[in-house]
């Protein structure tokens, strides 16, 4: 280990210090500037208010929006994962051919470009005369919601003993009573991680929601139109860190109940093994 | 209650019956996947084909006519308009994904080697301005690269300059800085995976047999963790070629990319087969650029042992 040791130049620390820096900097100047009395963001700041927070409850439009992206984000985050529960239970579960080309598959529109995803399931939804509308956008967010779904699962998943289910089946409990009873607390906390995480994504996308609705705008689509006008600015900064906010409380939520659930099924298999 | 536990009996007598059970096993595995390959096979693999499809059509007016034509593609790959955006996007893409790597690596190999007992703190601070709105953090570039932004108006305030620079915003370097930024993480994440499975014994045998640190890590643990920087360097390349916000907020018309020529094929131009044209386009040049980009990196890793 001296050897490792040896080799930590002195700018390494220092270089991380300043990586973490430059990754929240930007995001830092959202709060900083939403609560600035002048409405250009620049400096120097000329004086704290909290006018801008206040008007927002007072735009209908926002209202309407906070409405469609709370409806759009539960059900995407509901649909994608229990088709992300479905996945990755086949996935570590069972062993088959053919299956690293469907996970492939799946996981997929993580690394595609987004614009080419959002405009191909439009042509498609187009051509089966589907009406663009926030259902349409659900269908989007849902496709994209899966891979991330896929991977807080396969991680809550992976290590679960299956002798636990079989010891179950053998005392005498029914599939079902199986499932509630030793199955369900034990991944819990991976499905619930996995309904924020969806949430958050579905609630920050833009691009998808953007080419998939129809006239009604989810908050980043009302947030794109507000952009617009010099004006709006400082709402947008109040809203957005509002957004911000959430995202990193949901976030940070889904993160510690991730973790607890890669625990439980690991030290509980660690005990059986 | 009988049934369940006949049904698991097969699991406990796997040894004595393989292969009825593997088929078994596979069909319920698959059974298991099928709603969500069947989503994907319709929400994401057929659209690919219809895209496909009308890339070989042509648009009259309102209609679309199915015969069979290459003239969509000649329009791409010859007018200068589109010409141009292609070469920028592609040019922008592999900037950012270069830039994303180098940076990224020293912090990954930080976390990786030095971490100690604070790496998941490590890497739940890394990732989690990723998971803030991508339109938030483009905006905030603006507000900070802008005119009246707060970099122009910091370094007037520090005397720096005496008048706000409008050099900063509307333009590539805009974008590729505010890309950088936005895709600093996806690069972190499969660079540190690699590095954990580099055998640390490997190091410092390499060390034991007279090679500095700076030898060792150039020999053993860089070559080692090329199949990271692999998937770091794909992860950024391929969706940042397409990248919609980015250039519509920061590019100014010297930073736009070929997504905003996509969409306003698909929008304001509605010529719907010229965009799936374009998309087929991007997607093909941009798998070539990043298998290229794969066999570079191959090609060094196995120079470097």
């Amino acid at each position: 280990m001296t050897a490792i040791k040896r080799f930590l130049p002195g700018w390494l620390p220092t270089y991380a210090g300043l990586y973490i820096v430059f990754l929240y900097l930007p995001v830092i100047f959202l709060p900083i500037f939403s609560i600035n009395i002048a409405a250009t963001p620049k400096f120097p700041l000329s004086g704290a208010t909290l006018q801008w927070y206040e008007d927002l409850p007072r735009t209908p439009a926002l209202i309407d929006a906070t409405w469609n992206s709370l409806m759009v984000g539960v059900s995407a985050s509901i649909l994608s994962t229990v088709l992300g529960i479905l996945a990755a239970r086949s996935i570590t579960r069972y062993r088959y051919p053919g299956r690293r080309t469907i996970n492939g598959l799946i996981m997929a529109p993580l690394v595609l470009p987004e614009v080419i995803v959002a405009i191909s399931m439009l042509l498609v939804m187009l051509q089966l005369g589907l009406s663009l509308s926030l259902f349409t956008v659900v269908l989007g967010h849902v496709l994209v919601c899966i891979p991330y779904s896929m991977t807080v699962l396969t991680s809550g998943f992976e290590g679960f003993d299956r002798s636990l289910e079989e010891a179950s089946a053998d005392l005498g409990e029914s599939a079902f009573g199986t499932f509630r009873r030793v199955t369900l607390p034990m991944v819990a906390p991976a499905i619930i991680s996995s309904l924020l995480v969806c949430f958050t994504i579905s609630l920050d996308e833009f691009i998808i929601a953007f080419f998939l609705t129809g006239t009604e705008a989810t908050l980043p689509i009302y947030i794109w139109g507000q952009l617009r006008f010099a004006a709006k600015l400082p709402g947008v900064l109040a809203l957005g860190t509002l957004l911000l906010l959430a995202s990193f409380v949901l976030m940070t939520v889904a993160e510690i109940l991730r973790r607890r659930a890669a625990r439980r099924t690991q030290s509980e298999g660690g005990l059986y093994a | 209650m009988t049934a369940a536990a006949e049904g698991s009996r097969p699991l406990r007598m796997a040894g004595a019956r393989r292969s009825p059970l593997l088929q078994s096993e596979a069909v319920q595995g698959f059974a298991l996947i099928s709603p969500t390959f069947v989503y994907a096979l319709i929400l994401l693999v057929l659209p690919i084909l219809v895209v496909i499809a009308h890339s070989f059509w042509t648009q009259h007016y309102l209609t679309i006519d199915h015969t069979f034509t290459l003239e969509n593609y000649r329009i791409a790959l010859t007018e200068p308009i589109y010409r141009d955006l292609l070469w920028r996007s592609l040019y922008i893409s592999l900037t950012v994904s270069l830039l994303t790597v180098v940076l990224a690596y020293p912090i990954a190999y930080f976390i990786s080697f030095h971490g100690g007992r604070h790496k998941s703190l490590w890497l739940f601070l890394i990732t989690i301005p990723f998971w803030t709105s991508y339109l938030l953090r483009v905006m905030s570039w603006k507000v900070i690269l802008g005119y009246n932004g707060v970099l122009n108006s910091g370094l007037m305030g520090l005397g720096i300059i005496s008048e706000p620079s409008d050099a900063l915003l509307y333009n590539s370097t805009a974008v590729i800085i505010t890309l950088t930024h936005a895709w600093a993480t996806f690069a972190i994440l499969p660079i540190f995976v690699s590095l954990e499975k580099v055998d640390r014994t490997l190091v410092e045998a390499a060390t034991d047999l007279g090679d500095g640190p700076l030898r060792s890590f150039l020999r053993v643990t860089l070559p080692l963790s090329a199949p990271g920087v692999i998937s770091a360097a794909l992860i950024v390349m391929i969706p940042t070629v397409g990248d919609y916000v980015t250039p519509k907020l920061v590019g100014g018309k010297d930073g736009v990319m070929i997504a905003n020529a996509i969409q306003a094929q698909f929008g304001k131009a509605s010529n719907w087969p010229l965009g799936a044209a374009l998309s087929v386009t991007t997607m093909v040049i941009v798998s070539l650029m990043a298998g290229t980009t794969v066999l570079i990196i191959r090609a060094l890793q196995r120079l470097a042992r």
